[in-house]
């Protein structure tokens, strides 16, 4: 079934979908433009630099209290009582606040809705929150959750997967985590196929399997999380927030205090975060609980939260335990791929049903896979919730289908890179799971890389306990449906023009230090030839900015930049015809430029920027103009498509040198080359900062960081401190070549993708590889520690399989799969049982 | 649990301060809540992350891990007293132009760290650059354009050109 000549052009869905109005400035010549591609400052990196940026908790405001919770000493346990009395009854303390007084659950996604404020009925993982107080001083909020007295009646414990698995049809239903979910503490289960996996693999001349492990590890921001609620003097709610998403809190917190307030009087503020990585992109429940506790008050209440807190609060990397196997021809191309994904998801919902998802959505995207099945579960456990980190999903089943394919290629005798570079998967193609892939520089990413670092001549060539290793990935520019479904535009951007000649930016979108905020400067800067920096921008304040759904799956660049393109464009419009009349020109020569907009045929006719506004405001009036974006539709329209596809996909190839110790597998990383297909980068400087970052996050994942909790002591957390939850230091950081690779993409204003995410996922497996390359052992789990590459080494040495890793799975009994043919066995981007009912019902 | 407070004063970034605070406080305690000076951070709190780096006599202290009665008097910078009035501090300008500072939060820490490398040895070496930063923690950056800031900026400050090269700008 599977063609041998590469992919149709299109699966029968419509391309691109709707564009937003407005030039595409994609195809425009770098050379014509004059803030794009230029590494200019951030306008708040003024700010940033002197400590004048005010984060959550710099907010200091008069009368206002201190709040602490009290949280969950038992990994998992029924309350039967809770007794605050003594609290209350101490002095300096103003209020306390339990579950009951607000059982209206919340949660990020529609589908798992099982969290509350505070819990009510029964604990799920050490550091759930049971009570709140709002005292005069921490001290006294400290003291006073001491004083409150929570009786527990403890249920069984369950920390990983197989725990999980065991027995879920005879548990006793009280002791299951969530009273929702599949059954038992399985909380998702999905299962697609694409094409015919059965012939393809009949065809295949290799076929192999591996089980990979990737640890669960935190985002670890620098900030830890603050939110200081109060009344404004109108009598509305304000809540400040060190959060991603202010748009979903505020959606939060209008489901849960419904009874007190009502949505239009709410408003919410995201601070500048002190780094989020996507750990601040849930509505949380110290967010909620000062917010009612500002109300009962009267009076301003903040909460910071302590750095264990903040390692209880997580939503990280899931653990993912996974079995991919894989069928190839002779020269490399996969004919089949069949990958399995078990994510333990902690104790709540948060992301986790996209996050099961995304285990499987991007294997795709990089090479050509002619037929492919996905089998994910989640399950529930008692620990810390997992939610989305960098990179969200992608970088476990990244781990192993990069690693797989050093295996593959070691089998074939063809080098990983040349492996790679014959099956790209195309510009414009459609994937078996029918996503749609835009502009495509993988091919140079590798070439790159490759010419930097000699892989090619000095991989499978270097001595003992010297290794390279070869890594690809692929990621979203911003997830291509919204977390709640609704059709209206996913980023909002008002424009206003000021006779001053002063373009003040209003956009919900939030920065995480990612520079967000600049790219709406630039982007604007650019159609009116200003200076970025003299624009003001008024951003992530839900009475002031229109919305943006917030700063996760690399959507802001994109969207936030679109938005932004078209309300400019607009406002410049309302300008030409005024100031061609003034300057009796034809409209098609006003230029704008260097502050001044002129006859580009005699450029010395013409007037400032201002001068221009002030035409055109004295002919029509006050100059506003408003920009919105909403992604293409996507051709992937099964159960389960929502989750992957996007307006882009940027590509990512790197290449990690290692030195291992070949007696005790201590390995160091001197040297790191990575290569970032960018569409157009918007700010490189911006760009290869974002690009080493990541590389620096994965290589922490990659070497040391890990969640991990003593499994059968309860569930405790193990290290939740910054001292023993390892990450680099300056002395760890390799030195790293970045290369950028510009190829536009038509859905990118001016071409550009995203740059946060994508360039940390090839890394871990990079490093993976480059040890196999050094000491010829295989390390199928992350972090891949010195213990474990001793480990391999010594099996190596008794003759036993190289390799360190997981051995089995847990059991799942899969529900029947949702069947989709691919674009190139003539599929509509349906399930096949409504493609034949559709099908039926046209004849009939 | 409200405690009575001691009267003493601070010289910070050479202005002194007359403060009523409580004795058991920290040094970060003191200039954040009762300074004002929010241009320290906090990252722990338990002297891991270096966030609330400051000078003390010249010298970078972890403030979280500093009781504010024993500095009483002392010399303490902040990120408040780098720049010369209005003139950015080189570490600020560079920090700026090469994007070191991204979401910022660690940002006054290490320009602490570094103005004090930078007064003791105006030519510093990548590896004792290194060194002396290796306290502080950065999340976002993986540290290269924080190298890089710290290098330009001694070369500024030794009275040269110190501009970027367009490897650090535009990537290889």
């Amino acid at each position: 079934m599977a063609p041998e000549t590469g992919m149709p052009e299109s699966g029968g869905a419509t391309a691109g979908g709707e564009r937003a109005e407005g030039r595409y400035l994609h195809a425009v010549d770098a050379a014509s433009l004059s803030v794009i591609g230029k590494p200019w400052r951030k306008i708040d990196a003024r700010s940033r630099v002197t400590g004048q940026t005010k984060y959550a908790d710099d907010l200091a405001l008069p009368r206002m209290l201190a709040c602490k919770l009290l949280r969950s000493s038992v990994a998992h346990a029924r309350i039967k009582s809770i007794d605050t009395s003594a609290a209350e009854a101490l002095g300096g303390v103003h209020a306390v606040l339990v579950g009951s007084e607000l059982p209206v659950a919340f949660g990020i996604l529609p589908v798992s809705q099982d969290e509350h404020t505070l819990c009510i009925d029964k604990v799920r993982f050490i550091g759930d929150p049971v009570a709140a107080v709002a005292a005069v001083d921490e001290d006294t909020a400290w003291e006073a959750c001491r004083l409150i007295r929570v009786e527990y009646e403890p249920l069984d414990v369950v920390t990983s997967v197989f725990d999980a698995a065991r027995d879920p049809h005879g548990m006793d239903p009280a002791d299951r985590i969530h009273d929702y979910g599949r059954e038992g503490n399985l909380h998702r289960c999905e299962h697609l196929e694409f094409g015919d996996l059965d012939a393809a693999f009949a065809e295949s001349d290799l076929v192999r399997e591996d089980l990979c492990f990737f640890e669960g590890n935190t985002h670890l921001p620098m900030e830890e999380h603050s939110t200081v609620a109060f009344t404004d003097p109108d009598g509305k709610l304000c809540v400040m927030s060190s959060t991603q998403t202010p748009h979903y809190l505020h959606r939060a917190l209008a489901k849960v205090l419904a009874a007190f307030v009502p949505p239009h009087k709410i408003r919410v503020i995201a601070c500048p975060n002190g780094g989020g990585f996507g750990g601040k992109s849930d509505p949380f429940n110290h967010e909620i609980a000062v917010a009612r506790l500002s109300m009962k008050t009267g009076r301003p209440v903040k909460i910071t939260l302590t750095r264990e807190e903040v390692f209880q609060t997580h939503r990280g990397r899931h653990p993912v335990l996974m079995k991919s196997r894989i069928g190839v021809s002779k020269d490399g191309r996969i004919k089949a791929l069949e990958f399995e994904t078990h994510l333990d998801g902690g104790a709540y919902g948060s992301y986790g049903t996209a996050s099961t998802f995304y285990t499987g959505a991007l294997q795709c995207v990089t090479y050509k896979v002619d037929n492919y099945h996905f089998k994910g579960a989640r399950w529930f456990t008692n620990k810390a919730p997992c939610g989305p980190k960098r990179g969200h999903g992608t970088p476990q089943p990244r781990f192993a289908l990069e690693t797989q394919l050093d295996k593959v290629a070691v089998e074939l005798g063809i080098d990983p890179a040349t492996l790679r570079s014959r099956h790209l998967a195309e510009a414009g193609s459609l994937t078996a799971n029918w996503m749609r892939i835009g502009s495509m520089g993988l091919g140079e990413c590798i070439e790159r890389v490759c010419a930097g670092s000699g892989f090619r001549e000095r991989w499978g060539r270097l001595p003992l306990g010297r290794g390279v290793g070869l890594a690809c990935s692929s990621y979203l520019s911003g997830a291509g449906l919204p977390i709640y479904w609704n059709a209206m535009p996913h980023s909002g951007v008002q424009l206003k023009l000021d006779r001053s000649g002063l373009v003040t930016v209003f956009c919900g979108s939030t920065d995480i230090g990612q520079g967000s905020n600049s790219i709406l400067a630039y982007i604007v800067a650019e159609v009116f030839g200003l200076d970025p920096q003299d624009l003001r921008v008024v951003t992530s304040d839900t009475d002031l900015t229109p919305v943006d759904l917030g700063s996760y799956s690399s959507r802001v660049t994109v969207m936030t930049g679109n938005a932004a393109l078209q309300a400019a464009e607009r406002a410049r419009d309302l300008l030409v015809p005024h100031v061609a009349a003034q300057l009796d020109i034809p409209k098609g020569r006003v230029t704008f430029g260097g502050g001044r907009v002129f006859d580009c045929e005699d450029p010395e006719r013409g007037m400032t920027f201002a001068e221009a506004v002030g035409t055109a405001e004295a002919k029509i009036g006050t100059i506003g103009t408003t920009g919105s974006y909403r992604p293409p539709k996507s051709p992937a329209r099964y159960k389960g498509g929502g989750v992957g596809p996007s307006p882009s996909y940027s590509y990512t190839a790197a290449v990690v040198e290692v030195d291992v110790d070949p007696e005790t597998g201590i390995y160091t990383v001197p040297r790191i080359w990575v290569a970032h297909d960018i569409g157009r980068a918007i700010n490189p400087a911006l760009v290869v900062g974002q690009v080493e970052g990541s590389v620096y996050m994965g290589l922490g994942e990659a070497m040391m960081e890990e969640m991990s909790y003593r499994g059968n002591r309860f569930g405790v957390h193990k290290i939740p401190s910054m001292l023993e939850y390892k990450s680099p230091t300056s002395m760890e950081m390799p030195e790293v070549v970045t290369y950028l690779v510009e190829d536009p993409d038509p859905n990118g204003p001016f071409g550009a993708k995203e740059a946060g995410q994508g360039p940390l996922l090839p890394i871990m497996p990079a490093v993976a590889n480059a040890i196999y390359d050094a000491v010829g052992v295989r390390v199928d789990e992350v972090p891949v520690t010195p213990e474990k590459v001793f480990d391999a080494m010594q099996r190596k040495a008794q003759g036993k399989e190289a390799r360190y890793g997981p051995r089995e799975l847990p059991r799942v009994e899969w529900p029947e799969p949702r069947r989709v043919r691919t674009p190139w066995q003539g599929g509509t981007g349906v399930e096949v049982e409504r493609e034949d009912e559709l099908a039926r019902s046209s004849q009939g | 649990m409200t405690s009575s407070k001691v009267l003493g004063t601070f010289v910070v970034n050479g202005e002194p301060h007359e403060v009523a605070y409580a004795p058991h406080k920290t040094l970060l305690e003191v200039l954040r809540e009762d300074l004002g000076l929010t241009g320290t951070k906090h990252g722990c709190e338990l002297g891991e992350c270096g966030a609330c780096t400051v000078l003390l006599d010249g010298t970078p202290v972890v403030s979280c891990l500093v009781l504010a009665q024993e500095v009483e008097g002392r010399a303490i910078r902040t990120i408040e007293g780098l720049a010369d009035g209005p003139d950015l501090h080189p570490l600020q300008d560079l920090f700026a132009e090469l994007g070191a500072s991204q979401c910022g939060y660690c940002s006054a820490g290490f320009m602490l760290a570094a103005s004090e490398l930078l007064e003791r040895n105006p030519d510093p070496t990548r590896d004792e650059i290194r060194a002396a930063v290796a306290g502080n923690i950065c999340r976002c950056t993986g540290y290269i354009k924080i190298f890089e800031a710290i290098e330009l900026a001694a070369a500024r400050l030794r009275g040269e050109q110190g501009q970027p090269t367009r490897e650090m700008l535009y990537g290889s």
